[in-house]
């Protein structure tokens, strides 16, 4: 029987071939191309055939005969094999005969070269990110925000926008393993099934579920009639960076679990405690609130609102507010209290506040208190269960519960509090009441509470032949090693399914591409424990939404749902929910002496999932601008304590290990801390990061990883190693410091702005008096064309379309959404550590973090630079061969293949954007990650500069697509504003990039740069870039005067 | 040739006397069999073969060097963003200013009827062509894609249809360079020709007479060739004079045409040239020195021409002197913010301490020239023009390195360290200069015969 894996075209099979019409041609057809065990196979196909018998006979009649006999079945293959050979059979000799034929019967609605849009979700934490995947050719290239739905309104982060690399890692799981031995499907299915006969016998006394987080409401329906089936066994929860203190908070507050939803769009005053809703997607609803909380400050002239955030470990939302304070996690709840009280919740009792930090509740709650209804608490969803509950009673005294904040029912199926759940799992699989694990995702060897030792309860575990752990995952990884059965996850872009995003509203996962390895979903998984067990996860999510359907149309309803990327409707409805605040729980006595460990997940690796991810291990973090290394922050002064560092005379700390040596460098030798929690112990490279409270050292879960491919292994430390499951989020601990270094790789090495003013601010006071404050010095405005050489302008060049882009630094949160969406768009290689190190990384839009002011506590801006696509460019007249040249329509256009690679044009920008293929940094040999290429950009070759084109595929593309509409306009061809979306404007979650025909007096763009805040930045240069920005305003409290 | 270790050496003569251009007692035939016999000798000493074992060794580390490159990309050396350029253009900027006092002692102390160049032309032209070669080497290597840079930067009308970009310095360099190379070699050629012949009659065997009597030309030393050689020789003199201040200048026009601050100076083509010219000369008497040491030429590279090559280099080194503070006060004086970082990138920046031995080794060693007991001490000399030499480079250095260190942006500052293979590359340039320079010496005549001969009371045309 032939192989149902056989895929070779030139493989006929044998029932397509009749028996009296068996010719030598056909033959001959049949063994060409075919070679090796293939060949054989063909022949042995062959020789089953009764035609071959009249075939050999008229042929070769000798053979014939011996055919005849079944006993030598043998000689006829040598004999046929010789004879073939001699009649020039041999399939070897002969080059395959290949034929390229078009599609006979194409699939629908693809024509090759114009991408495919489809609607899908991504599950992130137990909260789905709505997203457009684009695909070429039925392979996924790229992730887009869904732009109808609400969760996102067409933004996206980081973790997203990589996501699709994971997709083609070439390090995934790609076969079912049994004790490390690869076993077939049915196989794996049967073992399995006697499991489940058997659980059936002892009402599923023994069957234990593991998973992380999900909202999938197909999910939650199985696990429900799993249970109904096994009512003893039992669903446990793991997910690293889980929301318990969160969620306890909200039961202290209401009795119940609830989400939080937030209208920042309608808010005036925002003050988080630690909530970092600007920062990233492990705050549900980040791509949305990043949006609505910067619709109002987009147009400082309309107002602002105002943001104070008292946070532990910086963040980039401390870094966009108006009045930050660093403290440690305790002084925070004492911060929660101190405001508690002045907004009007009794149950506080605060201590004593520092007067810098009652400096800043005075002013927060004044604020708040006047704008009742239109503000907002946030808390972090990582702080204590007080500080959660607190907030909660806040914003119900203050009147914004129910205005600006909503609750609905958890968007989670059953949230439970995780670490109760995995410490009770441990618990009984000590006690031997476990028999049947089934781990679904994740990675719980690595990354559970390290006191719980779940790696070695596994090992004694499966030590004991008749316990089975079943794990499903994406990669292999630390737990593999203690699975009996490991099967490989389906990816999202290749399986079914469904999750619920931050608001309740349902997303229907439809794969993109067939699983590339076979993987299953974990609804196919767990479906195995039903009756139908061998349902694929289509029939399941078609049955469960067809059991919720109400209404005829099931099929109509279906098809809307899935093109729309949404179910219409589906949205929680708020809820009317009281907080009835009771006493407070004092606060635990911190010893002020003891050093406060904060966790936190990474802000690009998260918690661990993404750590063989090249894109987000190559984004530097927001804040240090590190890559491929996790740092442990520690504050300014407290490294001056073990004398790590010099403070500059700018008042900047630098990160330097030697007194008075420059730190410029990409790499930056680090000192490495011993930290000491509960007698475990790691080592970590120590990072002094201004605006980090003293006292406290930050870790970053999700490195340190000790099985994982080759792009996470060796990076980081393990800070889950000394995570307890009693301290998740906030510890205490010991710190000493070990004589050695730690490189880590920076992308930025100089963090303050020098005289040079790349980012232009205000307070808003500052810009109503004078709105063109960002263009304060005349003698810096760029003046009239002074080159020998003719202006394009003079020469009638911009006369149809002009494209221009405007970037509003109110807006930018330093999320980085846009960085990893060009490497996405782009084919962008990554180079590695050690290359990031000798300053080679190649991104096109990069993000500059610049601290201003005292090092305790800074004020911070972020600017994403793109290529400025100047109008009058340094680098266009210095290359020798001409492979940098300026478009009709004002773009710097790269061209690849005539670049001989000099790098004059780089040493002449003063951007700095472009980015120089010093080897081969792109893959050209790995064949599954060549699907993930956009075909409609080059991937260069060594030797060769790129740099940001504003997506001028993609312009193209509108181009062509206006022509083919016959869309003209003035004789020019109509392109009309918004039609064309850089990937950095389409990614970007706060709308801060804007792109557009600057010649179009309508347009979005020219509109923004007609604003009196748009200035260029390094005008004085007299570059002319199309590139400019909106100079950041703030608006601090006139109380507290901070500059 | 056995080294003279006469006390008659090298005696610097009392105040106010100046050493005489050549030694006491030689003859039109001295000349030619002393120099020719350097070449023309059966015996090849010992330090010749170690020196070009040395050499050969050091060559092939370059070919090792640059094979790796071209295998594996320009990022084997250090360079990244921002510094684009590192070892490979100051290599290159390094070499063709040595060049430039072939070129000067050539044409434009011909053109000055300075009688006193002609026993170090010969050799100083060589240096410069040997030179210009190394220097030819970097263009290319540096490049991403040197096979097509090979041949795109030249204005062949086949390649894709697509001229150079005439704007950019690059460009300009590529025809001044080749200029420059063009140039020196042919006037060097031609130069030889008359040598040539002395020794194509002057050899020993058949088959060195066949070898020097090809590259002789024909030469008959008749009237009507005279006549024809000195008016090739003077035109190519004259077009070799512009050449000297034009090129490094077109050089430095790579510098001064970028917005780089530290770069973007009009000064830089006097700046450039008189730097070339000081390194120029100091390269010179590190090879004049133990040439006339190791092959006894004390007679004809006199402490005269040492002292005259040490005046010009204290000249040039006055200038160079000049240039650096006024870049530094301009730069202060500007107040403009960019060029106020620069200043204080060389002050206080990373690099700061190559800055302050350059200003050592470039300016205030150079002052040790005034002193006649230094210009006349060749050992001396030979020491000041080593750090003269390391001075030039280390120049180059901060100029190509510091600048682009830390321009701009704050967020795009960041360090360039080199890797083996840049030091690799420089050090099997300098190989490949002492091998080509040593094989010179061997084969050809290293001093100017007839030009030398000239300086004898015998030649001398009784009106």
């Amino acid at each position: 029987m032939p192989n149902k894996t056989d895929s070779h075209p030139n493989l006929i099979s044998p029932d397509e071939i009749k028996p009296a019409s068996l010719e030598l041609e056909t033959v001959r057809k049949k063994l060409a191309g075919a070679n090796g065990p293939k060949y054989w196979r063909t022949l042995q196909e062959l020789a089953d055939q009764p035609a071959l018998g009249e075939l050999l006979q008229r042929e070769f009649p000798r053979g014939a005969g011996e055919w005849l006999d079944p006993v030598s079945r043998r000689g006829f293959l040598k004999l046929a094999g010789a004879s073939l050979a001699l009649a020039g059979l041999a399939g070897c000799t002969r080059q395959p005969y290949e034929q390229i034929l078009p599609y006979v019967r194409q699939p629908e609605y693809l024509v090759p070269g114009k991408p495919i849009f489809f609607a899908t979700a991504m599950p992130f934490g137990g909260y789905a990110h709505p997203l457009l995947v684009e695909t070429h050719e039925y392979r996924p290239s790229k992730i887009e925000g869904n732009p109808q739905h609400g969760a996102c309104l067409g933004g996206t982060d980081l973790f997203a926008q990589a996501s699709v690399l994971d997709l083609y890692d070439p390090d995934r799981s790609i076969n079912i393993t049994y004790k490390g031995e690869p076993r077939p499907w049915g196989e794996f299915l049967g073992s399995i099934r006697a499991r489940v006969l058997y659980h059936n016998s002892n009402q599923g006394a023994g069957l234990r579920f593991l998973s992380g987080a999900t909202s999938s409401p197909t999910f939650g329906s199985q696990m429900r009639a799993i249970q109904q089936v096994f009512p003893q066994s039992k669903w446990y929860r793991w997910e690293p960076a889980h929301h318990d203190s969160f969620r306890a908070g909200s039961k202290m507050a209401f009795g119940a679990y609830y989400d939080s939803i937030y209208k920042f769009d309608a808010a005036d005053v925002v003050v988080s405690l630690d909530g970092d809703f600007l920062s990233g997607s492990w705050f549900p609803g980040f791509v949305r609130y990043a949006r609505d909380f910067m619709t109002r400050r987009k147009d400082p002239e309309k107002g602002m609102n105002r943001l104070y955030v008292a946070e532990s470990a910086p963040t980039t939302t401390g870094a966009k507010a108006d009045h930050k304070i660093p403290a440690r996690n305790a002084e925070i709840e004492q911060i929660a209290r101190a405001l508690a009280a002045k907004v009007g919740v009794a149950g506080g009792g605060a201590g004593q506040l520092s007067a810098e930090h009652q400096k800043w509740v005075d002013a927060a709650a004044a604020d708040l208190i006047q704008h009742k209804g239109k503000g907002i608490v946030v808390p972090g969803v990582f702080q204590s269960p007080a500080v959660v509950a607190l907030v909660h009673a806040m914003n119900a005294a203050l009147g914004n519960a129910g205005q600006t904040v909503t609750y609905i029912d958890p968007v989670e199926i059953d949230p439970l509090i995780n670490t109760d759940s995995i410490r009770e799992l441990v618990g009984e699989i000590n006690a031997g009441k476990v028999e049947t694990l089934i781990i679904l995702g994740g990675n719980p060897v690595y990354d559970a509470p390290a006191d719980l030792d779940f790696g070695g309860v596994l090992e004694k575990f499966v030590a004991d032949q008749k316990n089975m752990v079943l794990q499903l995952s994406i990669f292999k990884n630390e737990t593999t090693d203690f699975a009996t059965w490991h099967v490989p996850e389906a990816h999202y872009l290749e399986s079914w399914g469904d999750a619920r995003s931050f608001d309740g509203a349902v997303t229907l996962i439809q794969p993109m591409i067939a699983p590339l390895y076979d993987g299953k979903s974990a609804n196919e998984i767990i479906a195995i424990f039903t009756d139908e067990p061998s349902s694929s996860g289509y029939d399941l999510v078609r049955a469960y939404w067809r059991s919720q359907h109400t209404g005829d149309d099931f099929e109509a309803w279906w098809r809307r749902s899935l093109h729309d990327g949404y179910i219409a409707n589906s949205a929680f409805p708020a809820k009317q929910v009281a907080a009835k605040l009771g006493a407070v729980p004092a606060a635990a006595a911190v010893d002020p002496n003891a050093i406060e460990i904060i966790f936190r997940p990474d802000p690009t690796i998260y918690d661990g999932r993404f750590v063989n991810n090249g894109w987000l291990q190559e984004t530097p973090k927001p804040l240090s601008r590190g890559t491929w290394d996790n740092v442990a922050y520690i504050s300014p002064k407290m490294a001056q304590q073990f004398g790590f560092f010099v403070l500059e005379t700018d008042g900047i700390a630098k990160s330097d290990s030697e007194p008075n040596v420059n730190a410029d460098h990409q790499s930056d030798a680090q000192n490495v801390l011993e930290i000491t929690i509960d007698g475990r112990k790691v080592k970590v490279p120590a990072w002094p990061q201004p605006g980090h409270p003293d006292g406290a050292v930050t870790l970053f879960l999700g490195y340190g990883r000790r099985k994982t491919g080759i792009v996470g292994t060796g990076t980081g430390y393990d800070a889950y190693s000394v995570r307890p499951v009693g301290s998740q989020y906030t510890g205490s601990g010991s710190i000493q410091v070990i004589p050695e270094h730690w490189d880590i790789a920076i992308t930025q090495g100089h963090f303050t702005m020098d005289t040079r003013e790349p980012v232009k601010a205000a307070s808003l006071k500052e810009f109503l008096e004078d709105k063109h404050f960002a263009h304060d010095e005349p003698e810096l405005e760029p003046r009239e064309n002074e080159s020998l050489y003719p202006d394009y302008r003079d020469k009638g060049w911009y006369k149809s379309n002009a494209w221009g882009m405007a970037i509003d630094l109110n807006s930018c949160v330093g999320c980085q959404a846009c960085s990893v969406a060009c490497y996405a768009e782009n084919n962008i290689s990554v180079v590695g550590k050690y290359q990031v190190q000798r300053g080679r990384e190649m991104m096109w839009i990069r993000i500059d973090t610049y601290y201003a002011g005292d090092p305790a506590n800074p004020s911070v801006y972020f600017q994403p630079l793109p290529c400025m696509q100047c109008e009058d460019a340094p680098c266009e007249g210095v290359c020798p061969v001409g492979a940098t040249v300026h478009s009709t329509e004002g773009l710097n256009d790269m061209v690849y293949n005539r670049c001989v690679g000099t790098r004059y044009c780089s040493n002449n920008c003063p951007y700095k954007v472009r980015r120089f293929n010093f080897l081969l940094f792109a893959d050209y040999t790995t064949p599954v990650l060549k699907l993930q290429r956009n075909p409609d950009v080059t991937v260069r070759s060594r030797g060769v500069m790129e740099k940001c084109t504003y997506c001028i595929q993609r312009i193209t593309a509108a181009r062509i697509n206006a022509e083919e509409q016959g869309r003209y306009r003035d004789g020019r061809i109509d392109i009309r504003d918004g039609e064309i979306k850089t990937a950095c404007q389409q990614a970007c979650p706060a709308d801060a990039i804007v792109f557009g025909d600057i010649n179009d007096p309508n347009s979005r763009v020219a509109k923004l740069k007609s604003q009196a805040r748009n200035y260029s930045v390094l005008a004085e240069v007299n570059t002319r870039p199309r590139t400019t920005y909106l100079a950041a305003v703030n608006n601090p409290n006139p109380e507290l005067e901070k500059a | 040739m056995a080294t003279r270790i006469d006390e008659e050496i090298d005696v610097i003569p009392p105040k106010g006397v100046r050493p005489p251009i050549i030694g006491p007692g030689q003859t039109l035939g001295t000349v030619a069999d002393r120099i020719g016999g350097i070449v023309l000798t059966k015996h090849t000493p010992i330090f010749w073969l170690m020196i070009v074992a040395l050499a050969v060794a050091l060559f092939g580390v370059l070919n090792t060097a640059i094979a790796y490159l071209l295998g594996r990309g320009v990022g084997i050396w250090g360079v990244n963003i921002p510094v684009g350029w590192g070892f490979a253009i100051v290599n290159f900027v390094w070499w063709i200013g040595i060049g430039h006092a072939g070129t000067l002692i050539s044409a434009i102390l011909l053109l000055f009827k300075q009688g006193w160049r002609t026993s170090i032309n010969r050799f100083a032209e060589a240096m410069t062509i040997f030179a210009v070669m190394q220097a030819g080497l970097f263009p290319l290597l540096h490049t991403g894609r040197p096979w097509l840079a090979a041949y795109w930067l030249f204005p062949i009308p086949l390649t894709m249809g697509v001229w150079p970009q005439f704007r950019s310095p690059l460009i300009w360099d590529v025809f001044a360079v080749s200029t420059y190379f063009t140039v020196s070699f042919l006037f060097w050629g031609i130069g030889l020709i008359p040598d040539f012949a002395s020794l194509r009659d002057s050899a020993k065997t058949l088959f060195v007479r066949r070898i020097y009597g090809i590259l002789a030309m024909g030469w008959r030393g008749s009237a009507k060739h005279w006549n024809r050689y000195e008016s090739a020789y003077m035109l190519l003199a004259g077009l070799a004079t512009p050449l000297v201040l034009s090129v490094h200048s077109v050089v430095s026009l790579d510098f001064a045409v970028a917005v780089v601050p530290g770069w973007h100076t009009t000064f830089f083509p006097p700046y450039f040239v008189a730097g070339a010219i000081f390194s120029g000369f100091a390269m010179v008497l590190m090879l004049a020195i133990p040439f006339r040491y190791l092959y006894g030429m004390q007679d004809f590279i006199t402490l005269r021409h040492l002292q005259n090559c040490a005046k010009l280099m204290l000249a040039t080194g006055l200038i160079v002197a000049y240039s650096y503070s006024m870049e530094m006060f301009i730069g202060w004086y500007s107040n403009d913010k960019f060029e106020l970082g620069l200043v204080h990138n060389r002050l206080h920046g990373p690099y700061s301490h190559y800055y302050f031995v350059l200003i050592f080794c470039n300016i205030i060693a150079p002052q040790s020239l005034w002193f006649n007991k230094v210009r006349s001490t060749p050992w001396i000399l030979f020491l000041v023009s080593t750090i003269v030499q390391t001075g030039m480079w280390l120049e180059r250095f901060v100029i190509v390195v510091l600048s682009l260190n830390r321009d701009f942006l704050p967020s795009s500052w960041g360090m360039y360290w080199w890797t083996k293979w840049d030091i690799m590359t420089l050090v099997g340039t300098m190989g490949f200069f002492v091998l080509l320079f040593f094989l010179f010496i061997r084969f050809m005549p290293a001093i100017s015969i007839s030009e030398l001969r000239t300086l004898l009371p015998q030649s001398k045309v009784k009106e």
